[in-house]
């Protein structure tokens, strides 16, 4: 039996421990916040954060996650709205929106670790996450714009 | 009956007909749809005013609109109906919206081809005009003054000569009773009283995208469901000699597989064939399919090689083929003494890998169906799956998800198929989920082309004869696999709007051994590529800036017409909004003012496409290992009447990450009938650190009626990127992509 907290709650988990944990948020508890891409990590649609650092949950298998505190894009805020979330809708950046969740998870998981970014930074931690609607310049803005209203 | 006369005999359906090959796809709305809708289970239809289908007010003031175009990222889910909003004078924010499911009473619902809004701009307004006139009249009656003393004013009918004012919520119910008013009876807003078209709003999904709320195909969930999994046959038309699931029925979670039979050629919407794994999660029905032990019969496509094929183009495009538009005799101007110039132009296979792969839930119960799709076609869904079950259409009902991506790929509805055949033959709700490597390797690809092009040109450069040749398995080839020629000619190539005396527009044969589908922008991408590349090669050649060279071929404003031209009415090819995008571009970027580094350069295009005019200037840094940065294009757009400037920005700065995909690393090859490319890693796509930096996009201010904006901004974003690497290197672009030609 795999013990795991997911966005503050206990779970167990007795089936496949190869499953990756993506599989298990969608299929099993219906958290369809994270999404599927590539299942490979090379998309990073499926970004959920490991005590605040982002990972990938397509190729996170669930013996891997036994005893994480995972959270999900459903749990990112216990209080309205993360400032990241906040700076994506004043920028209206998303299209289709499938990678967002993915892409929002990323940028926190950037600026608590880096309040401060630069371009650098930024292309660093989001070359990752894939946008095909190509939202990426106001990814970009939306990141330093969440930065500066944290820190202002 | 023609579509033509079609159009012509209902005024307000003018412009409805897509350009070139997507003629086909667009349906009319039903005489009946204007009057009153049949009764449907959509809280429209049980408001208690609902002048038409797309419409309906409550007691309490709730508006609510269909959208009945797809969502999958163009905003028009928000755009359509906020031109109902404004000319109905409602308050936006009372506005609730209904996705519609695949029904003919709406009209066209094919969300394709850039003609959403351009289509349905005046039904919008049409529906809006109508509930405020009987709302005005209910107003009127109660207050026993003449309608024409009342006002609407922003969800009230106000009566200002008495200070009487009373809200649409009040009104509902005594409208309810009035005569639906005629379509030529109607008033309509002027244009300096819209409150919301041409401002704009943000998308009314907005918050629930940025918290993962938003409801996809991917997040379909039904009581009871199962996964299921599809091993398709490798080569298109391939099928099942034998199979062995023994091992795959062992894992965990794999409860049966099921075949799927191949499509009866020609393919068309139909599911590919092949062993699907039924598990109660997805994961479960992707290790179960590895363990299937398959013996296919591959088929007549086995030996398609995109190597051999690539020859074969090239060597049909160098010798004469169809002629599709020919004005005055270039054969004449060629054999004579002038000098002349020739390029050859080669795209690869595109895939549309929209972030959300392909997936459809299905639930088959007594005779009749219910799908889940995240597809821009719903339709086309009906009408497939109606076919592929033995069942009507009718009984098919199609409800439509957020889309996660598009790009046309979900335009096709073979995976939503796919589903309602394993629900019925499972007896349960069936979920289908591709992989990525399922959605990359059985795509219907963005066609392969070869262009040829050949100019005479005088002492100035100037061409005075001009022959283009374009190659390419057609998309038609989906309904008929013997079909060479393609109306993609309409999309960027026989509507070529430059001045020459003597022009030749020629299409080559070539047939199709995978499927072939419409990716955003369709055959405008390869055909503006070389027409614009090309031009660039001339003015290098004539020493001339491209600019000033590319506005003397596009030659003096004017309207311009050939012999069987096939024209949107009211919407003629005017080269006075080409020169006038293009000059604004080139002034936007300081084209000619700025003085460019070693290994730096500014590259620009124009090109027309699904009736919008644009042109981008795109800088290049190329270092000395040859890697491209993309600093910032300047994208100038005139799609006419623009109802949401912001979200249209929107589509213009994807469209240059789009474009940088396709140009930078985007080809898919196909060896042995079998497709070469499976993920991310070997079809790569522009991320954050190869996007373009900066994208500013500029919106004509123009009155002209609405044309497209989902799709133009790719064609001319790719040769002016390319132009840009030629003026950074010297090395000129003749072969996408750009990994193959050595810039350092």
């Amino acid at each position: 039996m795999i013990q795991l907290k997911i966005n503050g709650i206990n779970h167990s988990f007795d089936g496949d421990p190869e499953m990756p944990l993506l599989w298990y948020l969608r299929d099993e508890l219906h958290l369809t916040g994270t999404k599927f891409g590539c299942g490979m990590a090379l998309c990073g649609a499926c970004t959920v954060h490991d005590k605040g650092r982002a990972i990938r949950a397509c190729i996170t298998p669930m013996s891997a996650a036994a005893g994480k505190e995972i959270t999900t894009i459903e749990g990112l805020s216990q209080h309205g709205l993360h400032p990241v979330q906040k700076a994506w809708i004043e920028l209206n950046v998303p299209q289709c929106g499938y990678c967002q969740s993915g892409q929002i998870m990323q940028a926190a998981s950037l600026l608590s670790s880096k309040p401060k970014v630069t371009d650098e930074d930024i292309d660093q931690a989001m070359s990752g996450n894939i946008c095909r609607c190509g939202c990426f310049n106001r990814i970009r803005s939306a990141i330093k714009a969440a930065a500066k209203g944290s820190h202002a | 009956m023609s579509a033509i006369e079609n159009v012509s005999r209902r005024g307000f359906m003018k412009g409805m007909v897509s350009a070139g090959a997507l003629v086909l796809s667009v349906r009319f709305l039903p005489e009946a749809l204007w009057a009153e809708g049949l009764p449907k289970n959509t809280n429209v239809d049980r408001a208690v005013l609902n002048p038409s289908v797309y419409l309906g007010i409550n007691t309490d003031g709730t508006v609510f609109i269909i959208a009945h175009r797809s969502e999958m990222g163009t905003g028009i889910r928000t755009s359509l109906p906020l031109v109902l909003a404004d000319e109905l004078e409602a308050d936006w924010k009372r506005v609730k919206l209904e996705q519609a499911i695949g029904d003919e009473r709406y009209g066209d619902q094919n969300t394709d081809g850039s003609h959403s809004i351009r289509s349905f701009f005046d039904v919008m307004l049409q529906a809006g005009a109508s509930a405020r006139t009987m709302l005005t009249q209910a107003a009127a009656q109660k207050w026993g003054v003449p309608p024409a003393e009342c006002v609407a004013d922003f969800h009230t009918i106000a009566h200002h000569a008495t200070g009487r004012k009373l809200g649409y919520g009040e009104l509902a119910a005594e409208a309810s009773k009035l005569p639906v008013p005629k379509k030529e009876d109607l008033q309509f807003k002027p244009r300096s009283a819209w409150r919301y078209i041409g401002k704009g709003t943000s998308s009314y999904d907005l918050t629930e995208l940025c918290t993962g709320k938003s409801q996809y195909g991917m997040d379909v969930r039904r009581d009871g469901m199962v996964y299921a999994s599809i091993e398709h046959p490798p080569v298109v038309g391939g099928k099942v000699k034998t199979y062995d699931d023994k091992d795959a029925l062992q894992v965990k979670g794999v409860s049966q597989t099921v075949t799927i039979d191949t499509f009866t050629p020609p393919w068309g919407f139909q599911p590919l064939g092949g062993v699907a794994v039924i598990a109660n999660n997805t994961w479960s029905a992707f290790q179960g399919r590895k363990k299937l032990n398959i013996s296919w019969d591959d088929g007549p496509n086995a030996s398609y090689d995109s190597v051999e094929f690539k020859k074969e183009l090239q060597e049909t495009a160098r010798k004469p083929g169809k002629v599709v538009r020919e004005e005055g005799n270039v054969d004449n101007v060629f054999a004579g003494a002038g000098k002349t110039m020739e390029a050859e132009y080669y795209l690869p296979h595109l895939a549309h890998a929209t972030m959300e792969p392909l997936v459809a839930t299905a639930e088959f119960k007594d005779g009749k169906v219910t799908v889940w799709a995240p597809t821009q076609n719903p339709q086309a869904v009906q009408e497939t799956v109606g076919k592929v079950l033995g069942i009507a259409k009718e009984d098919v009902i199609c409800n439509v998800t957020m889309l996660g991506g598009g790009f046309g790929r979900k335009s096709k509805p073979d995976y939503v198929a796919e589903a309602a055949i394993l629900s019925k033959k499972v007896g349960k709700p069936v979920k289908v989920v591709w992989s990525r490597e399922d959605d990359m390797k059985f795509d219907f690809y963005h066609s392969v082309s070869a262009m040829y092009m050949k100019a005479a040109v005088d002492a100035n450069g100037k061409p005075t004869a001009w022959l283009q040749r374009s190659v390419f398995p057609p998309i038609g080839s989906m309904n008929d696999i013997n079909t060479e020629y393609g109306g993609e000619v309409g999309m960027g190539w026989t509507d070529i709007p430059y001045n020459i005396p003597n022009l030749r527009v020629e299409n080559g044969r070539a047939r199709a051994h995978v499927r072939i589908g419409w990716l955003r922008a369709v055959a405008n991408i390869y055909h503006a590529f070389a027409v614009q590349t090309f031009t660039d090669e001339l003015a290098a050649a004539s020493g001339r800036d491209h600019l000033e060279y590319l506005l003397d071929v596009i030659g003096d404003p004017r309207i311009v017409s050939y012999k069987d031209m096939q024209n949107v009415p009211g919407y003629p090819i005017d080269t006075a909004r080409l020169r006038r995008v293009t000059e604004m571009a080139a002034e936007k970027a300081g084209w000619g003012k700025r003085k460019m580094g070693k290994g730096t350069g500014l590259g620009i295009a124009a090109h027309r496409s699904f009736l919008s005019y644009v042109a981008s200037v795109v800088e290049v840094e190329v270092n000395d290992k040859g890697e491209i940065r993309i600093p910032r294009v300047d994208t100038v757009v005139d799609a006419g009447t623009v109802v949401n400037p912001e979200l249209v920005r929107l589509q213009f700065e994807g469209a240059a990450v789009f474009g940088t995909s396709i140009a930078l690393s985007g080809e898919i090859t196909a060896a042995k009938g079998r497709i070469v490319q499976s993920n991310f890693h070997n079809y790569e796509v522009a991320r954050m650190n190869k996007a373009p930096l900066k994208t500013n996009v500029y919106l004509v201010d123009s009155t002209a009626p609405p044309a497209g904006v989902g799709e133009p901004g790719v064609p001319p974003f790719i040769p002016a990127l390319c132009n840009a690497v030629f003026a950074a290197t010297g090395k000129r672009v003749r072969e996408l992509p750009l990994s193959k030609t050595k810039l350092a």
